[in-house]
């Protein structure tokens, strides 16, 4: 049986993007949040150290430091019109989360307190600066909450545990527009079809392509992955943030807030070793540096441990009380999963997969692309799973927070604007018939592939060959890695056949996903023979501006001959404002 | 990583059900290799990856933050993901449930829905009246602090179902709305705090809360549940 619905807005999605969309769209349109989890699961509450924000509550600042900082932290592959939207509006989106009950750390003087983070600087560059907005390290927690919290305060219809897996386009005169999804119900396993005027893609990022992540593990590119099967393009899918601080061997996020506070970073020989490569704001540089750094380090022989596999973030000079006001909850996790006392001992960190900063094109409406320029009606993505480009080849911590509620609401108020100016598109014939094929396909297969074998053996060659150092031939081995899984995941199969809450299923499903995206991420890279941000090749160490300052546009194509499909690199240029390309150095 | 990295053989029985097989739940063991370090959630994935697919349960961040993984282990509830093996006496068999009270759906996967339900009846966000201030509401680090507590929380549902009231009443909304209802009202910034303890007020609300600290112990964030629940019964006798 497959249930239709109807709605002005669909959002898809109920992190932090999704729920701000929703609060905007929400108000204005008859909006439903599709979301595979519960709101309140969402990744979007793992995040620790903060939002920046130029309030200038503690010492001088201003928008435009904001704006050059971001630009600069993404080695210039950043749209600076849109970093500058970002940075000018995040001054509201701070104070809106604080009228709405966001429990921010405060100052003596009542207003929100403020402190540093990795590549945020004063006057370009001149010194760190106190520009995070925060909530002790658990900034993202109370984001996700205060957004759910107003939710609830404004009536948003939520599907809870419905599993969008695919995107509806009418196909009109004007070209394709958007005209609803298709979601898998977990609990009882019908197929639900929703009508749309807009569809908000607000589903997060993919990190589960790698086996060492501060991702959860329900972070499997969904959204990138949808569109990324209806032939439209993913923007600058090579860039992949690593953060420098995951627990070692485990991968959970331990907060740059951390280094904020006064943190240090040490190799085996006590050495602070981040004053030889950022001799201005040392620990305090961007992330792609930090674990380039500490990754060197390990390579060079200077890592700790029994197999010197990694470093040290220090602590133990910190007072207990700062420790405990402001880092309550990593101390814990190094506690409760490491065993490490973080008041007297220091805590093993290596990198750890983070972030995408590729994702579906956006323009500063949060409309989704087509090409270069072409918008697609009624289509809107906004979070990790969108690249406006803020984050470029490298995002600044603390951005990501921002980004989700100034493009989370931009994306909201304009998909209900469109909606409320347009009629529904009439649906294409049996829209359900896709979702059908691909589930009970997986259902009743009788393949001999297990899930589990084929995501292991994937994120171990992503690992290896595609992470802080690639090269020619690494990306060239985790691409033949992953078409032969590939070829093994078309004979997988699932053990559990029933309808009601299979998430063996659903698993074989976020895989298919997984295995897409790795392969646009090793293939966007393969082409880039430079260097920049995120992205190292110890082949092309040096970034290549002639070449390569411009976005990558990867398109599926259906191949030339034979069955299956090809994959198209395009290439965009980047929009340059104000500041022209300059060496990255801290 | 950390030192002691010997594996064990572990004995998980868990508490099955899956109304399209059986109406009836029955327990199932499985044996799986781990490392004395390894979280309850690893041993879970462990069986569900390698053994038997149809085990079922909800997860995400898996480090205690999100929620999902709330769970009777050994009797007691806990996030599965922030629960070591080694720590739950792994020498013997480790029982694994759903959380009781709330109905169970397919294994340990229970319907949230009246937790959630219990959760919105208490107005859980800022309400306030006049014109917003152009900059942000002032908030002194004290007062900032006095609710500090109660905003770790993470709606995993295992104070509540934690609960002897909850298990035997079923109207009582449970500790979690409480804790959700303290959050905002001891924030100095919210207004609402007469309509909310009208509804905690209620003869299924606060009071019907017997102080057996079952939900302190439970709560996998450190909040003190009970003290929080203390605080607003005392709110209601000295605030009319």
């Amino acid at each position: 049986m497959v249930q239709h619905h109807t709605y002005d807005v669909v959002i898809v999605g109920a992190g932090g993007a999704g729920m701000r969309a929703a609060l905007e769209s929400g108000q204005r349109t008859r909006t439903a949040v599709l979301t595979k989890l519960y709101p309140t699961r969402s990744h979007t509450g793992a995040a620790q150290g903060g939002m920046c924000a130029a309030l200038a509550n503690v010492e001088e600042d201003n928008w435009e430091w904001h704006t050059f900082d971001t630009v600069k932290g993404g080695d210039y592959l950043v749209d600076q019109d849109a970093a500058e939207v970002m940075a000018k509006e995040a001054i509201d989106a701070v104070l809106d989360l604080e009228k709405m009950g966001l429990p921010f750390n405060r100052t003596d003087d009542g207003r929100i307190d403020q402190r540093r983070f990795g590549g945020h600087t004063r006057n370009h560059g001149e010194a760190a600066v106190r520009r995070s907005c925060f909530a002790a390290d658990r900034t993202g927690h109370m984001i996700l909450q205060t957004l759910y919290q107003q939710c609830i305060k404004h009536g948003v219809e939520f599907y809870n545990e419905f599993y969008v897996l695919d995107l509806l386009t009418t196909e009109s005169s004007g070209g394709a527009s958007c005209s609803g999804v298709v979601a898998y119900e977990l609990a009882t396993g019908e197929i639900h079809v929703f009508s749309a005027k807009s569809v908000i893609f607000a589903t997060g990022g993919f990190g589960k392509v790698f086996r060492t992540t501060s991702n959860a593990h329900t972070l499997t590119g969904d959204g990138m992955g949808i569109i990324w099967r209806k032939g439209l393009p993913l923007e600058d899918m090579e860039f992949f943030q690593f953060h420098p601080t995951g627990l070692a061997g485990l991968g959970v996020l331990l907060s740059e807030a951390a280094r904020g506070e006064g943190g240090i970073l040490r190799n085996s020989e006590n050495e602070r070793f981040m004053e030889r490569y950022a001799p201005t704001i040392k620990d305090l540089a961007p992330r792609d540096m930090v674990a380039r750094a500490m990754a060197n380090e390990v390579r060079e022989g200077r890592g700790a441990g029994p197999d010197k596999a990694y470093v040290y973030l220090d602590l133990t000079h910190l007072p207990r009380e700062q420790i405990d006001a402001k880092l309550p909850d990593i101390t814990e996790f190094a506690r409760t999963y490491l065993g490490v006392e973080p008041y007297t001992e220091m805590i093993p960190v290596f990198p750890t997969a983070h972030y995408a900063m590729g994702g579906i094109p956006t323009n500063i409406k949060g409309e989704a692309l087509s090409d270069n320029h072409t918008v697609i009606p009624g289509l809107y993505a906004a979070g990790e799973v969108a690249c406006v480009s803020v984050h470029g080849a490298n995002r600044l911590g603390t951005n990501s927070l921002l980004d989700i509620n100034v493009f989370g609401r931009r994306a909201g108020v304009h998909a209900a604007e469109y909606a409320l100016g347009t009629d529904h598109d009439e649906l294409p014939a049996q829209p359900e018939a896709a979702v059908v094929e691909m589930v009970e396909g997986l259902r009743v297969s009788a393949g001999s592939e297990r899930v589990a074998a084929i995501r292991q053996e994937l994120q171990a060659t992503m690992d290896i060959n595609a992470q802080v150092y690639r090269t020619e031939g690494s990306l060239k081995q985790a691409l033949s890695d992953i078409e032969g899984l590939k070829a093994r995941y078309a004979n997988v199969s699932v053990q559990d056949k029933g309808k009601r809450f299979n998430t063996d299923l659903l698993e074989a499903v976020e895989l298919g996903f997984l295995l897409d995206l790795a392969e646009v991420l090793v293939v966007s890279a393969l082409a880039r023979n430079e260097s920049r941000g995120g992205h190292f090749r110890e082949d092309f160490p040096t970034r290549d501006d002639v070449n390569f300052m411009r976005h990558t546009m990867a398109y599926r194509t259906p191949a030339s001959e034979g069955g299956g499909y090809d994959i198209r690199l395009d290439y965009k240029p980047v929009v340059e404002t104000r500041y022209k390309p300059m060496e990255r150095k801290y | 990583m950390a030192a002691g990295t010997t594996t064990m053989d572990v004995t998980v029985k868990i508490l099955r059900y899956n109304p399209e097989v059986s109406e009836e739940a029955t327990w199932e063991t499985y044996q799986v290799t781990a490392e004395p370090t390894d979280r309850v959630l690893d041993a879970l994935h462990k069986i569900k990856w390698d053994l038997d697919g149809t085990l079922t349960f909800r997860r995400s961040c898996a480090h205690g933050v999100c929620g999902s993984d709330a769970m009777r282990i050994n009797g007691k509830n806990r996030l599965a993901c922030k629960t070591l093996l080694k720590d739950v006496n792994p020498s013997q068999p480790i029982t694994v449930e759903p959380i009781k009270g709330l109905p169970v759906l397919k294994d340990l996967v229970v319907d949230m829905e009246p937790f959630f339900a219990a959760y919105r009846s208490v107005m859980p966000f800022l309400v306030t009246t006049g014109n917003a201030p152009t900059r942000e509401r002032l908030q002194s680090p004290e007062e900032r602090a006095r609710f500090d507590d109660t905003t770790k929380c993470i709606l995993c549902a295992a104070c509540t179902t934690s609960c002897p009231v909850y298990w035997s009443d079923g109207q009582y909304f449970g500790p979690q709305a409480i804790v959700g209802a303290h959050r905002f009202i001891f924030d100095s910034r919210d207004e609402g705090t007469d309509q909310r303890l009208e509804v905690l007020n209620d003869r299924e609300g606060v009071w019907r809360c017997r102080t057996t600290f079952n939900c302190t112990e439970a709560c996998p964030r450190g909040i003190e549940v009970t003290r929080a629940i203390q605080e607003v019964k005392r709110a209601l006798i000295f605030r009319r």
